[in-house]
């Protein structure tokens, strides 16, 4: 299977590319060895409901073009969400924003999901730590 | 469009084209029939095999036709093996073969067979003393490429051939990628058995040849009818073997001015990449390398993503990793030659031919550093780096 045009529309001109300076959450997940690495920094907000959201977010990829691509998308879905709408973010939903992923690469998207999640889960036990 | 990717196919030079064409609606006689325009296809077919057997410097009944480089390979490797299979059961290649060999290789190993995978160092020359060492009582075979077809990296053939005429055992190389490229004699080289394919210098797709020692022993592969004096069944792919034959034929008179242009247009790009982009990394040996071949490792970015931002340019180039061919592991010929995995995923590689100008070289040296600048600003390792 070949990637879908989304994929590679998605690759060459991906969003939210770059670092956040001084972020409150980052998820560094994949391994060099394996060719994909994946960076995501979160920058959090509150809503009018006093809630936590995703205020910014960006993603620094090693990687083929699907890594990229499914870093584009995870980072555009979240933006904006709140954590606990953001945490349900699944490397389903990635694949389905992008009309399907070859199956070689389906694991590019569960590495989209971790990133998003494990930068969540840095800036929870970041928090925990100060209120302790 | 720019093709640089002469290693994986070559257009078909339009005088092949031209002299193929007479043999599909014309003179489509099948050549194993007895009437008048059978038994001209079979003068043509034999002059085919002349130019051919011209080209390694062989003699024409020495040259057996067939699909390709592929199934020379397997016709060559699993051929003698099960001829001399009372006599032994071990085989010797390296590390860094086509898969045309290594997985017919893995197949026989299935059979019983023993294999000897010989390591290469870190410009993918094979190791010769680990070669003496291999060889046993029950060693029938020795197979290793010529030039390899990722790194272009030319093996040391005189010397593996001396060393196997002395133990008596069986010698096929796999010359693919340097048939048509640099002159071969098959007695120079001492080899027993040679493949060989037509798409690789300007011919057709499904065409090869073997070529067999006299006296060689063989096994058939594929059986059927009569053809190749009762070696290789099925009907005579007459379009392709003459198209073969006019490809030897242009070979062999140009081969010499193409590589002087090929190898000036190669030294420019490697030279010009290697002063634009930094941290780039030179595959295969400096010398012993083929002339039109230029396989680098781009640190801290992924082969596949360069490469289909070339595409995007019209720019057509390869990656040593078979990333979107199945598997997610990096080229196995890098591994062998000890890169690690990490920059082994960044490898490239462009492989010239007659077609391509001096434009197509400075075109590629004006896109190339802007597609690794972009690629490298969203990769931690390089930030990191830096």
């Amino acid at each position: 299977m070949d990637y879908t045009e989304k994929v590679l529309e998605y690759f060459r001109n991906p969003k939210n590319m770059g670092r956040i300076e001084n972020p409150d959450g980052v998820g560094k997940v994949g391994n060099p060895i394996c060719g994909d690495v994946m960076w995501i920094y979160i920058k959090v907000g509150k809503n009018e409901n006093g809630e936590d959201i995703i205020e910014d977010i960006k993603f620094e990829t090693f990687g083929c073009a699907a890594a990229i691509a499914t870093s584009s998308v995870v980072t555009e879905l979240a933006k904006g969400k709140t954590l606990k709408e953001a945490e349900k973010i699944s490397n389903k939903d990635v694949v389905e924003f992008l009309g399907g992923l070859p199956p070689i690469k389906k694991h590019c998207s569960l590495l989209a999901e971790e990133g998003l999640q494990s930068a969540i889960n840095d800036y929870r036990s970041k928090k925990n730590e100060r209120n302790r | 469009m720019i093709y640089m990717d002469y290693n994986a196919t070559t257009p078909t030079d339009p005088r092949v084209l031209e002299v193929m064409s007479k043999y599909f609606y014309e003179k489509f006689g099948n050549p194993s029939s007895i009437y008048e325009i059978a038994r001209e296809n079979r003068k043509e077919i034999e002059r085919a095999r002349e130019k051919v057997a011209e080209l390694i410097e062989a003699d024409s009944d020495e040259i057996f036709f067939t699909s390709g480089g592929t199934e020379s390979d397997n016709w060559a490797i699993i051929g003698t093996s099960f001829a001399l299979k009372n006599k032994g059961n071990h085989i010797i290649t390296s590390q860094i073969e086509h898969h045309a060999v290594l997985n017919t290789c893995k197949f026989l190993s299935k059979l019983g067979f023993e294999i000897t995978y010989v390591p290469v160092d870190k410009y993918g020359i094979v190791d010769i003393d680990f070669i003496k060492k291999a060889i046993k009582r029950e060693t029938i075979l020795i197979t290793i490429m010529h030039a390899n077809n990722e790194i272009g990296t030319i093996e040391p053939i005189e010397e593996i051939s001396k060393i196997a005429k002395e133990n008596n055992i069986l010698f096929h190389t796999d010359c693919v990628q340097t048939v048509g490229k640099i002159p071969i004699s098959v007695k120079k080289l001492g080899v027993d058995m040679l493949s060989l394919s037509g798409h690789k210098f300007y011919g057709p797709k499904g065409i090869g040849a073997l070529y067999l020692k006299k006296g060689v022993k063989i096994e058939t592969l594929i059986h059927g009818g009569e053809q190749e004096r009762g070696r290789r069944g099925g009907t005579y792919n007459v379009p392709g073997i003459v198209g073969l034959g006019k490809a030897a034929e242009i070979a062999k008179q140009e081969m010499f001015e193409e590589e002087k242009n090929i190898r000036y247009l190669r030294d420019k790009l490697e030279k010009g990449i290697v002063e634009k982009i930094p941290e780039i990394m030179i595959n295969g040996h400096p010398e012993n390398r083929l002339y039109n071949t230029l396989n680098l490792c781009v640190k801290y970015v992924e082969g596949e993503s360069i490469l289909l931002h070339l595409d995007f340019e019209k720019i057509y180039a390869s990656s040593g990793s078979a990333c979107t061919s199945g598997s997610l592991e990096p080229s196995h010929v890098l591994l062998a030659c000890g890169i690690p995995h990490e920059i082994a995923h960044g490898s490239l590689r462009f492989s010239l031919g007659k077609y391509n100008k001096e434009e197509d070289v400075d075109k590629v040296l004006e896109i190339l550093p802007k597609i690794v600048e972009k690629l490298r600003k969203i990769s931690p390792f390089w930030r990191e780096k830096k």
